[in-house]
Protein backbone atom coordinates (compact mmCIF):
# COMPACT_ATOMS: atom_id res chain seq x y z
CA UNK A 1 0.00 0.00 0.00
CA UNK A 2 2.64 2.23 1.17
CA UNK A 3 4.56 1.64 -2.82
CA UNK A 4 1.38 2.50 -4.12
CA UNK A 5 0.43 5.87 -2.46
CA UNK A 6 4.31 6.71 -2.87
CA UNK A 7 4.15 6.29 -6.48
CA UNK A 8 1.06 7.99 -7.21
CA UNK A 9 1.99 10.81 -5.35
CA UNK A 10 5.12 10.87 -6.90
CA UNK A 11 3.08 11.29 -9.73
CA UNK A 12 0.80 14.27 -8.38
CA UNK A 13 4.58 16.02 -7.28
CA UNK A 14 5.41 15.49 -11.30
CA UNK A 15 2.49 17.70 -12.21
CA UNK A 16 2.93 20.17 -9.37
CA UNK A 17 6.67 20.39 -10.59
CA UNK A 18 5.81 21.00 -14.05
CA UNK A 19 3.38 23.83 -13.61
CA UNK A 20 6.02 25.41 -11.12
CA UNK A 21 8.52 25.06 -13.50
CA UNK A 22 5.89 26.57 -16.46
CA UNK A 23 4.97 29.10 -14.62
CA UNK A 24 8.50 29.98 -13.60
CA UNK A 25 9.95 29.96 -17.30
CA UNK A 26 7.11 32.41 -17.96
CA UNK A 27 6.45 34.32 -15.21
CA UNK A 28 9.91 35.54 -14.72
CA UNK A 29 10.42 37.09 -17.46
CA UNK A 30 7.24 38.62 -18.19
CA UNK A 31 7.19 40.08 -14.50
CA UNK A 32 10.02 41.80 -15.60
CA UNK A 33 8.44 43.66 -18.69
CA UNK A 34 5.12 44.51 -16.56
CA UNK A 35 7.49 45.62 -14.18
CA UNK A 36 9.14 48.16 -16.94
CA UNK A 37 5.26 48.79 -17.81
CA UNK A 38 4.80 50.39 -14.47
CA UNK A 39 7.72 52.19 -14.41
CA UNK A 40 7.54 53.86 -17.81
CA UNK A 41 7.50 57.49 -17.72
CA UNK A 42 5.99 58.09 -21.34
CA UNK A 43 3.43 61.26 -20.88
CA UNK A 44 1.86 61.51 -24.65
CA UNK A 45 -0.35 64.69 -23.46
CA UNK A 46 2.83 66.45 -22.01
CA UNK A 47 2.17 69.30 -24.21
CA UNK A 48 -0.87 70.15 -22.18
CA UNK A 49 1.00 71.28 -19.10
CA UNK A 50 2.03 74.89 -20.64
CA UNK A 51 0.07 76.83 -18.67
CA UNK A 52 -1.60 74.99 -16.50
CA UNK A 53 0.00 75.78 -12.96
CA UNK A 54 -3.40 74.25 -11.06
CA UNK A 55 -2.69 70.96 -10.56
CA UNK A 56 -6.04 69.94 -9.76
CA UNK A 57 -7.07 71.09 -12.87
CA UNK A 58 -8.34 68.46 -15.57
CA UNK A 59 -6.24 69.44 -18.61
CA UNK A 60 -3.56 68.72 -15.82
CA UNK A 61 -4.29 65.71 -15.13
CA UNK A 62 -3.77 64.96 -19.13
CA UNK A 63 -1.03 66.09 -19.13
CA UNK A 64 0.74 63.96 -16.05
CA UNK A 65 -0.99 61.00 -17.36
CA UNK A 66 1.02 57.94 -18.05
CA UNK A 67 -0.83 56.13 -19.80
CA UNK A 68 1.11 52.44 -19.66
CA UNK A 69 2.30 53.09 -16.21
CA UNK A 70 -1.34 53.82 -15.18
CA UNK A 71 -3.04 50.68 -16.70
CA UNK A 72 -0.65 48.19 -15.89
CA UNK A 73 -0.95 49.27 -12.51
CA UNK A 74 -4.84 49.16 -13.22
CA UNK A 75 -3.69 44.95 -14.06
CA UNK A 76 -1.69 44.15 -11.12
CA UNK A 77 -4.45 45.86 -8.98
CA UNK A 78 -7.07 43.38 -9.99
CA UNK A 79 -4.95 40.48 -10.71
CA UNK A 80 -3.41 40.80 -7.14
CA UNK A 81 -6.39 41.56 -5.59
CA UNK A 82 -8.74 38.53 -6.59
CA UNK A 83 -7.95 35.47 -5.51
CA UNK A 84 -5.73 33.21 -7.70
CA UNK A 85 -8.32 30.30 -7.57
CA UNK A 86 -11.60 32.88 -8.85
CA UNK A 87 -9.05 33.38 -12.06
CA UNK A 88 -8.14 29.94 -12.49
CA UNK A 89 -12.12 29.02 -12.86
CA UNK A 90 -12.30 32.46 -15.22
CA UNK A 91 -9.72 31.45 -17.51
CA UNK A 92 -10.54 27.83 -17.46
CA UNK A 93 -14.49 27.69 -18.01
CA UNK A 94 -15.16 31.38 -19.16
CA UNK A 95 -14.74 31.14 -22.59
CA UNK A 96 -17.10 27.84 -22.81
CA UNK A 97 -19.50 29.35 -21.12
CA UNK A 98 -19.73 32.57 -22.23
CA UNK A 99 -18.44 32.18 -25.83
CA UNK A 100 -19.62 29.27 -26.45
CA UNK A 101 -15.94 28.24 -26.95
CA UNK A 102 -14.07 25.86 -25.14
CA UNK A 103 -10.24 26.92 -26.18
CA UNK A 104 -9.01 24.44 -23.47
CA UNK A 105 -10.79 21.08 -25.47
CA UNK A 106 -7.54 19.79 -26.47
CA UNK A 107 -5.48 16.95 -24.68
CA UNK A 108 -3.22 19.20 -22.39
CA UNK A 109 -5.65 22.04 -22.27
CA UNK A 110 -6.75 21.80 -18.16
CA UNK A 111 -2.75 22.00 -17.44
CA UNK A 112 -2.26 25.03 -20.41
CA UNK A 113 -5.04 26.76 -18.63
CA UNK A 114 -3.79 26.10 -15.44
CA UNK A 115 -0.24 27.54 -16.93
CA UNK A 116 -1.63 31.22 -18.06
CA UNK A 117 -3.73 31.65 -14.90
CA UNK A 118 -0.64 31.28 -13.11
CA UNK A 119 1.41 33.10 -15.02
CA UNK A 120 -0.64 35.56 -14.93
CA UNK A 121 -0.88 36.14 -11.41
CA UNK A 122 2.63 35.04 -10.54
CA UNK A 123 3.94 37.98 -12.83
CA UNK A 124 2.26 40.65 -10.99
CA UNK A 125 3.66 39.37 -8.16
CA UNK A 126 7.20 39.79 -9.42
CA UNK A 127 6.85 42.25 -11.36
CA UNK A 128 6.17 44.54 -8.00
CA UNK A 129 9.16 42.69 -6.26
CA UNK A 130 11.42 43.52 -9.42
CA UNK A 131 10.35 47.25 -9.43
CA UNK A 132 11.42 47.21 -5.71
CA UNK A 133 14.76 45.95 -6.98
CA UNK A 134 15.31 48.27 -9.42
CA UNK A 135 14.18 51.33 -7.85
CA UNK A 136 16.26 50.31 -4.90
CA UNK A 137 19.45 50.60 -6.97
CA UNK A 138 20.84 53.94 -6.37
CA UNK A 139 20.18 56.59 -9.39
CA UNK A 140 23.90 57.39 -9.16
CA UNK A 141 24.86 54.09 -10.74
CA UNK A 142 23.01 54.70 -13.68
CA UNK A 143 24.47 58.76 -13.73
CA UNK A 144 28.14 57.33 -13.13
CA UNK A 145 26.93 54.74 -16.48
CA UNK A 146 25.51 57.23 -18.45
CA UNK A 147 28.04 59.88 -18.12
CA UNK A 148 30.92 56.90 -19.15
CA UNK A 149 28.69 57.04 -22.17
CA UNK A 150 27.02 53.75 -21.49
CA UNK A 151 23.67 52.95 -23.85
CA UNK A 152 20.35 52.70 -21.40
CA UNK A 153 20.93 48.64 -22.49
CA UNK A 154 24.35 48.40 -21.30
CA UNK A 155 23.45 50.56 -17.64
CA UNK A 156 20.52 47.69 -17.22
CA UNK A 157 22.42 44.53 -17.83
CA UNK A 158 25.85 45.21 -16.87
CA UNK A 159 25.19 47.79 -14.17
CA UNK A 160 21.67 47.58 -12.20
CA UNK A 161 20.75 43.61 -13.12
CA UNK A 162 23.17 41.88 -10.70
CA UNK A 163 22.25 44.68 -8.25
CA UNK A 164 18.62 44.10 -8.45
CA UNK A 165 18.75 40.59 -8.21
CA UNK A 166 20.87 40.53 -5.12
CA UNK A 167 18.20 43.06 -3.56
CA UNK A 168 15.20 40.33 -4.55
CA UNK A 169 16.58 36.97 -3.84
CA UNK A 170 14.71 37.25 -0.54
CA UNK A 171 11.15 38.53 -1.78
CA UNK A 172 11.70 36.21 -4.65
CA UNK A 173 12.36 32.91 -2.52
CA UNK A 174 9.45 33.62 -0.87
CA UNK A 175 6.89 34.27 -3.59
CA UNK A 176 8.62 31.23 -5.64
CA UNK A 177 8.32 28.98 -1.86
CA UNK A 178 4.30 29.80 -2.09
CA UNK A 179 3.91 29.17 -5.58
CA UNK A 180 4.88 25.63 -4.72
CA UNK A 181 2.12 25.54 -2.38
CA UNK A 182 -0.17 27.50 -4.89
CA UNK A 183 -0.44 24.76 -7.15
CA UNK A 184 -2.57 22.71 -5.40
CA UNK A 185 -5.12 24.86 -6.42
CA UNK A 186 -4.63 23.07 -9.88
CA UNK A 187 -7.48 20.65 -8.32
CA UNK A 188 -10.04 22.74 -8.65
CA UNK A 189 -10.21 22.19 -12.14
CA UNK A 190 -9.21 18.69 -12.12
CA UNK A 191 -5.97 18.50 -12.40
CA UNK A 192 -4.28 15.50 -10.29
CA UNK A 193 -1.76 17.24 -8.56
CA UNK A 194 -0.29 16.11 -4.81
CA UNK A 195 -3.23 16.88 -2.66
CA UNK A 196 -5.99 15.36 -4.99
CA UNK A 197 -3.71 12.88 -5.54
CA UNK A 198 -3.16 12.44 -2.02
CA UNK A 199 -7.48 13.09 -1.19
CA UNK A 200 -8.36 9.78 -3.31
CA UNK A 201 -7.11 7.10 -0.74
CA UNK A 202 -9.34 9.03 1.60
CA UNK A 203 -12.32 8.11 -1.28
CA UNK A 204 -11.34 5.02 -2.37
CA UNK A 205 -9.61 3.22 1.05
CA UNK A 206 -10.73 5.16 3.45
CA UNK A 207 -7.70 6.21 4.83
CA UNK A 208 -5.95 9.29 6.03
CA UNK A 209 -2.29 8.99 5.89
CA UNK A 210 -1.61 9.75 2.27
CA UNK A 211 -2.92 13.04 2.87
CA UNK A 212 -0.91 13.90 5.14
CA UNK A 213 1.78 12.49 3.60
CA UNK A 214 2.00 14.46 0.80
CA UNK A 215 3.53 17.30 3.37
CA UNK A 216 6.62 15.51 2.94
CA UNK A 217 6.63 16.64 -0.69
CA UNK A 218 6.20 19.81 -0.46
CA UNK A 219 8.78 19.84 2.46
CA UNK A 220 11.01 17.93 0.36
CA UNK A 221 10.35 20.18 -3.13
CA UNK A 222 10.66 23.41 -0.64
CA UNK A 223 14.05 22.28 1.57
CA UNK A 224 15.43 22.13 -1.81
CA UNK A 225 14.38 25.75 -3.09
CA UNK A 226 15.78 26.88 0.09
CA UNK A 227 18.90 25.39 -0.47
CA UNK A 228 19.42 26.88 -3.88
CA UNK A 229 18.75 30.84 -2.47
CA UNK A 230 20.85 29.85 0.34
CA UNK A 231 23.32 28.99 -2.91
CA UNK A 232 22.43 32.03 -4.87
CA UNK A 233 22.90 34.35 -2.22
CA UNK A 234 25.87 33.31 -0.77
CA UNK A 235 27.37 33.53 -4.56
CA UNK A 236 26.45 37.29 -4.65
CA UNK A 237 27.75 38.38 -1.35
CA UNK A 238 31.29 39.01 -2.89
CA UNK A 239 29.68 42.46 -3.40
CA UNK A 240 27.52 45.27 -1.16
CA UNK B 1 41.08 78.64 -28.08
CA UNK B 2 39.10 78.06 -25.46
CA UNK B 3 38.19 74.23 -24.91
CA UNK B 4 34.82 74.77 -23.26
CA UNK B 5 32.72 78.00 -23.78
CA UNK B 6 29.43 77.96 -22.21
CA UNK B 7 27.17 80.92 -22.86
CA UNK B 8 24.20 82.79 -21.13
CA UNK B 9 22.86 78.60 -19.48
CA UNK B 10 20.00 78.94 -17.59
CA UNK B 11 18.43 76.10 -15.46
CA UNK B 12 14.88 76.16 -13.79
CA UNK B 13 12.97 73.05 -11.98
CA UNK B 14 9.00 74.37 -11.86
CA UNK B 15 9.39 78.05 -10.92
CA UNK B 16 12.82 77.67 -9.27
CA UNK B 17 15.88 79.09 -11.01
CA UNK B 18 18.66 77.19 -10.56
CA UNK B 19 21.19 78.79 -12.60
CA UNK B 20 21.41 82.53 -13.75
CA UNK B 21 22.74 83.51 -17.59
CA UNK B 22 26.46 81.00 -16.06
CA UNK B 23 28.99 82.68 -18.72
CA UNK B 24 32.28 81.47 -18.54
CA UNK B 25 34.87 79.55 -20.79
CA UNK B 26 38.09 77.49 -20.18
CA UNK B 27 41.20 76.94 -21.31
CA UNK B 28 43.04 73.75 -22.57
CA UNK B 29 45.14 72.63 -19.95
CA UNK B 30 43.22 75.21 -17.36
CA UNK B 31 41.81 74.03 -13.53
CA UNK B 32 38.61 75.92 -13.20
CA UNK B 33 37.16 75.87 -9.29
CA UNK B 34 33.88 76.73 -8.68
CA UNK B 35 33.36 77.80 -5.09
CA UNK B 36 29.75 78.54 -3.15
CA UNK B 37 27.13 77.57 -0.24
CA UNK B 38 25.05 74.74 -1.09
CA UNK B 39 21.77 75.14 -3.30
CA UNK B 40 24.19 77.84 -5.12
CA UNK B 41 23.64 76.00 -8.25
CA UNK B 42 27.82 74.52 -8.90
CA UNK B 43 26.16 70.87 -8.95
CA UNK B 44 23.64 71.86 -11.53
CA UNK B 45 26.04 73.29 -13.76
CA UNK B 46 28.11 70.20 -13.72
CA UNK B 47 25.18 68.00 -13.62
CA UNK B 48 23.99 70.18 -17.22
CA UNK B 49 27.56 69.96 -18.38
CA UNK B 50 27.37 66.17 -18.37
CA UNK B 51 24.49 65.95 -19.78
CA UNK B 52 22.10 64.80 -16.77
CA UNK B 53 20.10 68.06 -16.91
CA UNK B 54 19.04 69.71 -19.74
CA UNK B 55 19.56 73.43 -19.51
CA UNK B 56 16.58 75.65 -20.40
CA UNK B 57 18.63 78.46 -22.11
CA UNK B 58 21.62 79.22 -23.20
CA UNK B 59 24.64 77.17 -24.98
CA UNK B 60 27.71 74.91 -24.32
CA UNK B 61 30.99 74.74 -26.90
CA UNK B 62 33.34 72.61 -26.60
CA UNK B 63 36.39 72.85 -29.11
CA UNK B 64 34.59 75.56 -30.94
CA UNK B 65 31.72 72.73 -31.61
CA UNK B 66 28.39 73.34 -30.32
CA UNK B 67 27.34 70.60 -28.35
CA UNK B 68 23.92 71.94 -26.90
CA UNK B 69 21.97 75.17 -27.62
CA UNK B 70 18.66 75.48 -25.99
CA UNK B 71 17.08 77.81 -28.91
CA UNK B 72 18.39 74.62 -31.74
CA UNK B 73 16.98 71.61 -31.40
CA UNK B 74 18.81 69.84 -33.87
CA UNK B 75 21.87 69.58 -30.79
CA UNK B 76 19.18 67.94 -28.40
CA UNK B 77 19.06 64.40 -29.85
CA UNK B 78 18.43 61.84 -27.59
CA UNK B 79 20.93 59.30 -29.96
CA UNK B 80 24.10 62.06 -30.06
CA UNK B 81 23.81 62.66 -26.17
CA UNK B 82 25.69 59.64 -25.41
CA UNK B 83 29.00 60.79 -27.34
CA UNK B 84 28.60 64.21 -26.55
CA UNK B 85 28.84 63.08 -23.08
CA UNK B 86 32.23 61.59 -23.61
CA UNK B 87 33.53 65.58 -24.22
CA UNK B 88 33.13 65.55 -20.10
CA UNK B 89 34.05 63.57 -17.22
CA UNK B 90 32.08 63.28 -13.88
CA UNK B 91 33.81 62.44 -10.54
CA UNK B 92 30.71 62.24 -8.11
CA UNK B 93 30.85 63.31 -4.34
CA UNK B 94 29.74 59.79 -3.15
CA UNK B 95 31.94 58.20 -5.29
CA UNK B 96 29.39 55.54 -7.64
CA UNK B 97 31.31 53.09 -8.06
CA UNK B 98 30.18 49.85 -9.70
CA UNK B 99 29.95 47.11 -6.16
CA UNK B 100 29.71 44.37 -8.62
CA UNK B 101 32.96 44.75 -10.24
CA UNK B 102 36.41 45.21 -8.89
CA UNK B 103 38.62 48.49 -9.15
CA UNK B 104 40.05 47.39 -12.27
CA UNK B 105 36.90 46.61 -13.88
CA UNK B 106 35.90 49.82 -12.77
CA UNK B 107 38.19 51.21 -14.70
CA UNK B 108 37.77 49.23 -17.89
CA UNK B 109 33.99 48.50 -18.17
CA UNK B 110 32.89 51.55 -20.27
CA UNK B 111 35.83 51.31 -23.02
CA UNK B 112 35.10 47.81 -22.80
CA UNK B 113 31.50 48.38 -23.81
CA UNK B 114 32.56 50.96 -26.13
CA UNK B 115 35.44 48.28 -27.99
CA UNK B 116 32.65 47.38 -30.86
CA UNK B 117 32.84 50.48 -32.08
CA UNK B 118 36.41 51.96 -31.42
CA UNK B 119 37.96 48.28 -31.93
CA UNK B 120 40.18 48.26 -28.89
CA UNK B 121 41.51 45.29 -27.76
CA UNK B 122 40.98 44.00 -24.55
CA UNK B 123 45.10 43.63 -24.23
CA UNK B 124 45.30 47.93 -24.48
CA UNK B 125 41.90 48.48 -22.07
CA UNK B 126 43.08 46.80 -19.58
CA UNK B 127 46.54 47.88 -19.59
CA UNK B 128 45.84 51.93 -19.96
CA UNK B 129 43.66 51.12 -16.33
CA UNK B 130 46.28 48.91 -14.82
CA UNK B 131 48.46 52.37 -15.61
CA UNK B 132 45.81 54.55 -14.31
CA UNK B 133 45.13 52.75 -10.88
CA UNK B 134 49.09 53.10 -10.76
CA UNK B 135 49.12 56.77 -11.31
CA UNK B 136 46.47 57.03 -8.79
CA UNK B 137 48.71 54.88 -6.24
CA UNK B 138 46.29 51.51 -6.43
CA UNK B 139 48.32 49.29 -8.28
CA UNK B 140 48.05 46.99 -5.57
CA UNK B 141 44.12 47.71 -5.02
CA UNK B 142 43.41 46.34 -8.94
CA UNK B 143 41.35 43.68 -8.22
CA UNK B 144 39.46 44.62 -4.59
CA UNK B 145 35.83 45.31 -4.74
CA UNK B 146 34.73 49.00 -3.76
CA UNK B 147 33.33 47.61 -0.39
CA UNK B 148 37.00 46.22 0.76
CA UNK B 149 38.20 50.29 -0.03
CA UNK B 150 38.60 53.06 1.94
CA UNK B 151 36.80 56.34 0.52
CA UNK B 152 39.53 57.66 -0.43
CA UNK B 153 40.77 54.53 -2.62
CA UNK B 154 37.21 54.53 -4.08
CA UNK B 155 37.43 58.21 -4.85
CA UNK B 156 40.78 57.34 -6.41
CA UNK B 157 39.49 54.60 -8.61
CA UNK B 158 36.23 56.50 -9.78
CA UNK B 159 39.12 59.26 -10.99
CA UNK B 160 40.74 56.69 -12.57
CA UNK B 161 37.66 55.52 -14.07
CA UNK B 162 36.32 59.07 -15.78
CA UNK B 163 39.89 59.86 -16.80
CA UNK B 164 39.96 56.10 -18.81
CA UNK B 165 37.38 57.35 -21.49
CA UNK B 166 39.97 60.29 -21.79
CA UNK B 167 37.71 63.74 -21.52
CA UNK B 168 38.41 66.98 -22.89
CA UNK B 169 37.19 68.33 -19.55
CA UNK B 170 37.33 66.19 -16.06
CA UNK B 171 34.65 67.65 -13.80
CA UNK B 172 35.06 66.85 -9.69
CA UNK B 173 31.38 67.63 -7.90
CA UNK B 174 32.78 67.69 -4.28
CA UNK B 175 35.33 65.01 -4.25
CA UNK B 176 35.94 65.18 -0.55
CA UNK B 177 32.44 65.90 0.79
CA UNK B 178 31.65 62.29 1.60
CA UNK B 179 35.38 61.67 3.15
CA UNK B 180 36.64 61.42 6.68
CA UNK B 181 38.97 64.18 6.70
CA UNK B 182 41.85 61.99 7.58
CA UNK B 183 40.96 61.02 3.95
CA UNK B 184 40.60 63.87 2.04
CA UNK B 185 44.57 65.16 1.45
CA UNK B 186 45.12 61.70 -0.60
CA UNK B 187 42.73 62.81 -2.91
CA UNK B 188 43.30 66.07 -3.21
CA UNK B 189 46.99 65.66 -3.63
CA UNK B 190 45.65 63.06 -6.50
CA UNK B 191 43.96 66.16 -8.51
CA UNK B 192 46.78 68.11 -7.41
CA UNK B 193 48.68 65.82 -9.28
CA UNK B 194 46.82 65.82 -12.48
CA UNK B 195 46.56 69.57 -12.80
CA UNK B 196 50.32 69.57 -12.73
CA UNK B 197 50.20 67.50 -15.95
CA UNK B 198 47.74 70.45 -17.29
CA UNK B 199 44.31 68.20 -17.54
CA UNK B 200 41.36 70.26 -18.12
CA UNK B 201 39.09 70.25 -15.00
CA UNK B 202 36.40 71.98 -13.27
CA UNK B 203 36.65 71.50 -9.25
CA UNK B 204 33.45 72.06 -7.33
CA UNK B 205 34.41 72.38 -3.67
CA UNK B 206 34.58 73.36 -0.10
CA UNK B 207 38.25 73.16 0.18
CA UNK B 208 38.87 76.75 -0.37
CA UNK B 209 42.78 76.96 0.37
CA UNK B 210 42.63 74.27 -2.20
CA UNK B 211 40.51 75.98 -4.66
CA UNK B 212 42.73 78.65 -4.33
CA UNK B 213 46.43 76.74 -5.45
CA UNK B 214 45.16 74.07 -7.54
CA UNK B 215 43.23 76.77 -9.86
CA UNK B 216 43.82 79.09 -12.98
CA UNK B 217 40.60 80.31 -12.44
CA UNK B 218 37.65 80.49 -10.02
CA UNK B 219 34.19 80.91 -10.02
CA UNK B 220 32.17 82.47 -6.96
CA UNK B 221 28.12 81.34 -7.05
CA UNK B 222 25.26 82.21 -5.05
CA UNK B 223 21.93 81.36 -5.68
CA UNK B 224 21.87 80.42 -9.32
CA UNK B 225 24.20 82.99 -10.15
CA UNK B 226 27.82 84.07 -10.89
CA UNK B 227 28.76 86.52 -8.40
CA UNK B 228 32.51 87.17 -8.79
CA UNK B 229 35.29 85.10 -11.33
CA UNK B 230 38.83 85.81 -11.92
CA UNK B 231 42.60 84.84 -10.80
CA UNK B 232 41.83 82.83 -7.76
CA UNK B 233 44.24 83.96 -5.58
CA UNK B 234 42.47 87.52 -5.75
CA UNK B 235 38.82 86.23 -5.57
CA UNK B 236 39.95 84.29 -2.41
CA UNK B 237 42.21 86.79 -0.76
CA UNK B 238 40.93 90.20 -1.95
CA UNK B 239 37.17 89.40 -3.18
CA UNK B 240 35.59 92.54 -4.66
CA UNK B 241 31.83 91.83 -3.86
CA UNK B 242 29.90 91.78 -0.77
CA UNK B 243 28.54 88.30 -1.09
CA UNK B 244 32.24 86.65 -1.41
CA UNK B 245 33.52 88.50 1.54
CA UNK B 246 30.53 87.23 3.39
CA UNK B 247 30.57 83.68 2.39
CA UNK B 248 34.72 83.17 2.73
CA UNK B 249 33.91 84.85 6.38
CA UNK B 250 32.73 81.53 7.68
CA UNK B 251 35.48 79.55 6.17
CA UNK B 252 38.03 81.57 7.58
CA UNK B 253 36.56 81.18 10.93
CA UNK B 254 37.40 77.22 10.83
Amino acid sequence: MFLTVTTSLVKGLGTAMELFGLTLLFALPLGLVIAFGSMSKWQPFKFLQYGQENPGSFVRFFADLRPISALTNVIVWIIRGTPLMLQLIIIFYGPGLWFDNNIWSFSNGRMAACVVAFVINYSCYFSVIYRGGIEGVPQGQREAGEVLGMTKSQIFFKITLLQMIKRIVPPMSNEIITLVKDTSLARIIAITELIKAGEAYMKSDGITWPLFYTAVYYLLFVGVLTILFNFIERKLSYFR
Amino acid sequence: MAVLEVNHLEKHFGSTRVLNDISFSLEKGQALSIIGSSGSGKTTLLRCLNFLETPNGGSICVNGKTLFDAADPSTQLEKEIRRKRLHFGLVFQNFNLFPQYTALQNVTLARELMSKETGESQDTIVKAGKELLEQMGLADRANHYPHQLSGGQQQRVAIARALAMHPDILCFDEPTSALDPELTGEVLRVIRNLAEQRTTMIIVTHEMAFARDVADQLIFMDQGFIVEQGDPHQVIDHPREERTRHFLAHYSET
